[in-house]
């Protein structure tokens, strides 16, 4: 297995740490002029999004993680599975409920996704930072209303739920930030 | 009066922590000291310089593998009395105008850290120190917790409005400075929580002198580090008589960084280690 030194450990270096796959956010060096110096690394684990410190010895080495970012086309979801396709190798792999459920909400299919792979397995799924979808489901607009104001939620045919300005229509496709989970605007057909 | 000392060596620093880059078949400077005190003990009276020194392994916001020190020695100064010029020369370059606190190691660690760095079990220092990696040889050694819960906590506490003297060290980190009462007659400043400056009221004993290089060596040979010769040039120098002095070295790259308010000592330089 691969490892890294303290001093080679940027942001983004992915590590193993009992176990669980992390990538660097922050590497600092402090030294007291004659003393021992150490790397204190903030780290995000890549399967949960929690951030943590470790302070380690410098010249100290960690294992590196076996990740791997794909692009990746959304096919279906079986129920348990969500099951992406490589576009150019036709490879298929299946994600589990953990590792898709803040992107399910966002995709129904065709969508390029950012697929991490830790030793093979699917962790997380990143959807396209913009989506057009569907409301399936929102109260009809007051009359006169443009846009600005308080708005109201819509359902959208994936199961998302954002807010949107007065006047947009159950039945009408809006864009999306996937990032924020805002409305961005409405789409002719 | 102002020196110009080698920058290479046929023989480095063989401090625990201190890393010399080998060039050749010596040694580059990590520090003008050695070379310096070999010229008080020939009679030079009071010294500085500005030079070039360098530092394996030390790259980081507030460290580059070269960078740029001043440093001077006074004849008949304690470390007391060079730490009133240190302030002085402060003063005259735009640093808070004010008396700087001294404040004592131990008291240091006793405000910051909540511990009493010689009377606190090993225990103690082990659980304040947030370390997660492997102590491996070192796990029992004091220092090696003192220096952690220095780096992680009393460090960056100190000098936040205006500059700190930190001074009299525990004994096993005296380097090249005299020891008495079980403590090392050493001072170091801080402003901002980043290390400045380090002076010593400095060992004149020759034989105490290469007792602690080897030592150092022997604690190297053990941790597997590079072994450099130590100065015996000094040792001799040093056996012919060291007039009482005192002596400081105080990192200008990082002074300019915070006079200027500059993110990064990288900031200071035109190019840093990773584009020279």
């Amino acid at each position: 297995m691969a490892s890294v030194s303290t001093n080679e450990m940027k942001a983004g270096t992915k590590l193993l740490i009992d176990g669980e796959p992390y990538s660097v956010i922050d590497n600092e060096y402090r030294k007291p002029g004659k003393g021992q110096a150490t790397n204190t690394i903030k780290i995000r684990n890549l399967k949960n999004g929690r951030v943590l410190e470790r302070t380690l010895k410098s010249g100290d080495t960690l294992e590196v993680a076996d990740i791997e970012e794909i692009e990746m086309q959304y096919l279906y979801n079986d129920g348990e599975f969500w099951h992406f396709m490589n576009p150019a190798s036709f490879e298929q792999i299946q994600a589990g409920k953990t590792a898709s459920e803040d992107a399910a909400k966002w995709i129904k299919g065709e969508e390029t996704c950012r697929v991490l792979l830790f030793n093979g397995v699917a962790i997380s799924v990143t959807p396209p930072n913009t989506v057009t979808l569907q409301i399936t489901e929102t109260d009809p607009g007051l009359r006169g209303d443009t846009s600005g104001g308080g708005g109201k939620p819509a359902t959208l045919e994936t199961g998302a739920v954002v807010r949107v300005p007065l006047f947009v229509q159950q039945g009408e496709m809006i864009k999306c930030d996937t990032r924020t989970g805002e409305y961005l605007s409405r789409v002719g057909k | 009066m102002e020196v110009a000392t080698p920058v290479w060596s046929a023989h480095a620093t063989v401090d625990r922590h201190i890393d010399s880059f080998a060039a050749g078949e010596g040694w580059l400077q990590t520090s003008p000291e050695f070379a310096m005190k070999r010229l008080l003990c020939a009679g030079s009276g009071p010294i500085y310089q500005i030079c070039p020194v360098f530092r394996r392994e030390e790259s980081g916001r507030h460290h580059n593998p070269e960078f740029t020190m001043l440093e001077w020695y006074r004849p008949g100064f304690d470390h007391h009395r060079l730490m009133d010029e240190v302030e002085a020369l402060l003063h005259a370059v735009g640093a808070p105008a004010q008396r700087y606190e001294r404040l004592d190691y131990r008291e240091a660690f006793l405000r910051h850290a909540g511990l009493d760095p010689f009377a606190a079990s090993l225990a103690s220092l082990r659980a304040a120190a947030r370390f997660d990696g492997d102590a491996g040889t070192q796990a029992e050694e004091r220092d090696f917790w003192l220096d952690l819960i220095m780096s992680a906590t009393v460090g960056p506490a100190l000098g936040r409005d205006a500059p700190v003297f930190l001074y009299d060290f525990p004994a096993s980190q005296a380097a090249l400075a005299r020891v008495s009462e079980g403590r090392a007659r050493r001072f170091e400043l801080f402003w901002k929580g980043i290390e400045l400056a380090n002076g010593f009221h400095e060992l004149a004993d020759a034989d105490e002198q290469r007792r602690r290089f080897e030592a150092d060596q022997a604690w190297r040979r053990a941790n597997g580090r590079l072994v450099p010769p130590y100065d015996r040039h000094l040792i001799a120098a040093l056996a012919h008589g060291l007039p009482e002095c005192a002596g400081v070295a105080l990192g200008l790259d990082r002074l300019l960084m915070l006079l200027r308010g500059l993110p990064d000592v990288a900031a200071t330089m035109a190019f840093a280690g990773d584009r020279a």
